[in-house]
């Protein structure tokens, strides 16, 4: 869809890459401090060349301020950022080959569509004729070909979008970051815009750092996805590493939906935990993390509305058990939330403890009531712990 | 009585004084003076219409040479002016935070608790031969005897810049006020140094600020008496000068109001020329700033 690749600074310039060229960026151990407070804390990633990353934390964790030392708009307080093995601390931010799209676009409305395109080309002294086409390329390649002489305020949101990411995308950058940039987009606009930006990415082969606090935007489009929270990367891994394999509890509860309960860990053997919640009833799982959990230690267990497996309960029908299916629950359905794919229901359960669980897709449960009795199941493996949080 | 009926008398109490500060203020001296200014005196007590006064005011070299130089040292103070209050501006505007900034601008506007003839003495004190300037110079032994810095054009200018200062800042703050600080981070992202981020960012976005301080401070400087006066000495040669002597010391009204509409026609002029120029219209000026 975008760009031309044209001889980029980065050649002209003639950089010496001395190390680890396979990474488009690198951040070490960056620590940002505004006054006593932490906003990013020893923050240490590396992105692979032509990737799209994500970074996916709730609001006010530290993502914009990463990004912002990133672009160079902030200087970290320790730490070193190499872009194409380089180290760019001491280059401006307008020297810098990334660019930004901002988290309001900033489009600037004293000019037209294409003026807005042609800025960073005019900074780079293009020729006129050069200039010309490559703004009318970029139009072309977002599907805006006529509208070059509108007015930012003439434009709708995803077309405003699509000019801010072009407006960078002519200027051939190594890493594009871009800062929550469907926020201010409708719901159907955003997954349109999702599906669209991810295609982009790939054809431009460009490295995006993508900042989010969706995390249905993050694991549709990313090959890597950080976790954030406080100033602190949880986990980097890929969007099935994070749903699947999360390594703490706020991964856990952050990426996906999760049943949750507090407990302690009652006893352990080789392969499995067994646990006991607060409210008092026993489940047996495994350990999330790396972390060793210990006898008697607080923790904080995860099971995905998904992975549990409900049942009717029918007087014909014994309920069977499957091998290691260890965890039941007697449970009575309270509500349905119909969501065609995504539909689940929240029941109760003997003990008292409210559950969602997701239905299965074969149509079986279609008919399923308020009031009527089930049985839930899950495995030891899809019952995770990790040390409790603070939290 | 019907309620829109009400509501167009209550409209009309309520702009009324208004109308009666135009009308009594504004439009029915500016008539009378033109009557005056288009009337010929051909021997006493004896008048003819006709545009006599105005042709007499241009065959005279001096009062041309005034008005060329009046409008020329305006649109220079005006120039100077906004060189000088950008910068502070900005820093009011988009540096400054907090208590810093409503300090600054309070410092902008402590001059104005003063009449305008207690700020041009202040003036004096500093500039003149015995003044504070120069008795400091001669102290430090950079100059052997007092020099005078009083009654030359730059005195003037030094005068008219300090008078117009606030009502440059004022409308440039508001409008920079309203710039976002994105949009500059952007520019500098997009691969712009400082000089490509000011031209093509913050003037494009501040430019109906910079032309409303600019027709106010021109409009004030080209219609100033006091500071040219007192601070050009004599031998000043401002326009409003020769309203006044006309007016006051020669009781010749016929003339004087020439002299006041022919300033009037040229400050319109230039206005509408630098309007022109700079591609604003008035109505976008005064509702952004
Ligand atoms: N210039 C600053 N001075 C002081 N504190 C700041 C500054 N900028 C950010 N912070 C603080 O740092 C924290 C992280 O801010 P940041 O903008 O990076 O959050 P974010 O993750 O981008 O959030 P959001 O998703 O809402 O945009 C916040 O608690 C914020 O209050
Ligand atoms: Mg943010």
């Amino acid at each position: 869809m975008l760009m031309v690749r044209q001889p980029s600074r980065r050649l002209s310039k003639g950089w010496e890459y001395t190390t680890r060229m396979d990474y488009d960026l690198e951040c070490q151990s960056i620590v940002k401090t505004f006054g006593v407070f932490r906003a990013v804390d020893q923050v240490s990633f590396q992105i692979e060349r032509g990737s799209f990353f994500s970074i996916l934390g709730p609001s006010g964790c530290g993502k914009t301020t990463l990004m912002r030392m990133i672009a160079g708009f902030y200087e970290p307080d320790s730490g070193d950022i190499h872009i194409k093995g380089r180290s760019v601390l001491s280059t401006p931010p307008n020297r810098r080959p990334v660019n930004m799209v901002f988290q309001h676009l900033a489009l600037f409305p004293m000019m037209t569509v294409a003026e807005n395109i042609a800025y960073g080309l005019r900074r780079r002294r293009a020729s006129r004729s050069e200039i010309e086409t490559r703004v009318a390329d970029a139009l072309h390649r977002i599907g805006l070909p006529d509208s070059g002489e509108k007015r930012i305020d003439q434009l709708s949101g995803g077309q405003k979008q699509r000019i801010a990411i072009a407006r960078c995308m002519v200027l051939d950058p190594d890493v594009l970051l871009l800062d929550e940039p469907l926020g201010a987009l409708d719901l159907k606009l955003r997954e349109h815009m999702k599906v669209e930006l991810k295609q982009l990415q790939h054809q431009l082969g460009t490295t995006f750092v993508y900042i989010t606090h969706d995390q249905s935007e993050a694991l549709v489009m990313s090959d890597r996805v950080a976790v954030m929270n406080d100033g602190k990367f949880e986990q980097v891994g890929t969007p099935q590493d994070l749903y699947f394999q999360p390594d703490t509890a706020f991964v856990a509860g952050f990426v996906g939906d999760s049943n949750k309960w507090r407990g302690r860990v009652l006893n352990r053997d080789a392969t499995s935990l067994k646990l006991e919640a607060d409210s008092g009833e026993t489940l047996v799982g495994v350990p999330g993390g790396s972390a060793a959990a210990d006898r008697g230690m607080a923790v904080d267990i995860f099971v995905r509305p998904e992975s549990i497996s409900l049942r009717r309960v029918t007087s014909s029908e014994p309920t069977s058990t499957p091998g290691d299916t260890v965890n039941h629950r007697a449970a009575v359905v309270e509500s349905v939330l119909f969501n065609g794919a995504q539909s689940r229901a929240l029941v109760k359960t003997r003990q008292g403890e409210d559950m969602a669980v997701a239905l299965p897709q074969t149509g079986e449960y279609a008919d399923l009531r308020e009031g009527e009795e089930v049985t839930l199941a899950w495995s030891i493996e899809h019952c995770r712990c990790y040390p409790a949080s603070s939290g | 009585m019907s309620q829109k009926d009400a509501r167009r008398l209550t409209f009309l109490l309520l702009l009324s004084p208004f109308l009666l500060w135009i009308l009594l203020l504004v439009v029915i001296p500016h008539i009378d003076m033109f009557m005056l200014s288009v009337r010929e005196k051909i021997e006493p007590r004896v008048y003819e219409t006709g545009l006599g006064n105005y042709i007499e005011v241009f065959s005279e070299p001096v009062y041309v040479h005034t008005l060329f130089r009046t409008a020329v040292m305006s649109v220079a103070a005006t120039a100077l002016t906004l060189l000088l209050a950008f910068p502070v501006s900005y820093y009011i505007a988009k540096l400054a935070r907090g208590r810093l900034k409503s300090a600054l601008f309070l410092m902008c506007l402590l001059p104005f608790w003063v009449s305008e003839l207690v700020r041009v003495f202040g003036w004096m004190i500093l500039l003149r031969e015995t003044g504070v300037i120069s008795s400091f110079l001669q102290w430090a032994g950079l100059v052997s005897g007092p020099v005078e810095f009083l009654y030359n054009d730059a005195a003037v200018m030094v005068g008219l810049v300090y008078t117009s200062m606030l009502f440059m800042v004022v409308p440039l703050v508001s409008t920079l006020d309203s710039l976002d600080e994105s949009l500059v981070e952007a520019g500098y992202d997009l691969g712009g140094g400082g000089f490509a981020v000011l031209r093509e960012i913050v003037i494009p976005h501040a430019m109906p600020g910079i032309v409303a301080g600019c027709i106010i401070v021109f409009m004030l400087s080209l219609g100033n008496y006091l500071t040219p006066i007192l601070l050009g000495g004599k031998s000043s040669l401002w326009f409003t000068g020769h309203i006044y002597s006309q007016f006051i010391t020669r009781f010749n009204w016929e003339f004087g109001a020439a002299f006041g509409f022919i300033l009037l026609a040229t400050s319109s002029l230039l206005v509408w020329l630098a309007l022109r120029l700079s591609g604003q219209t008035l109505a976008s000026t005064i509702a952004k700033s």
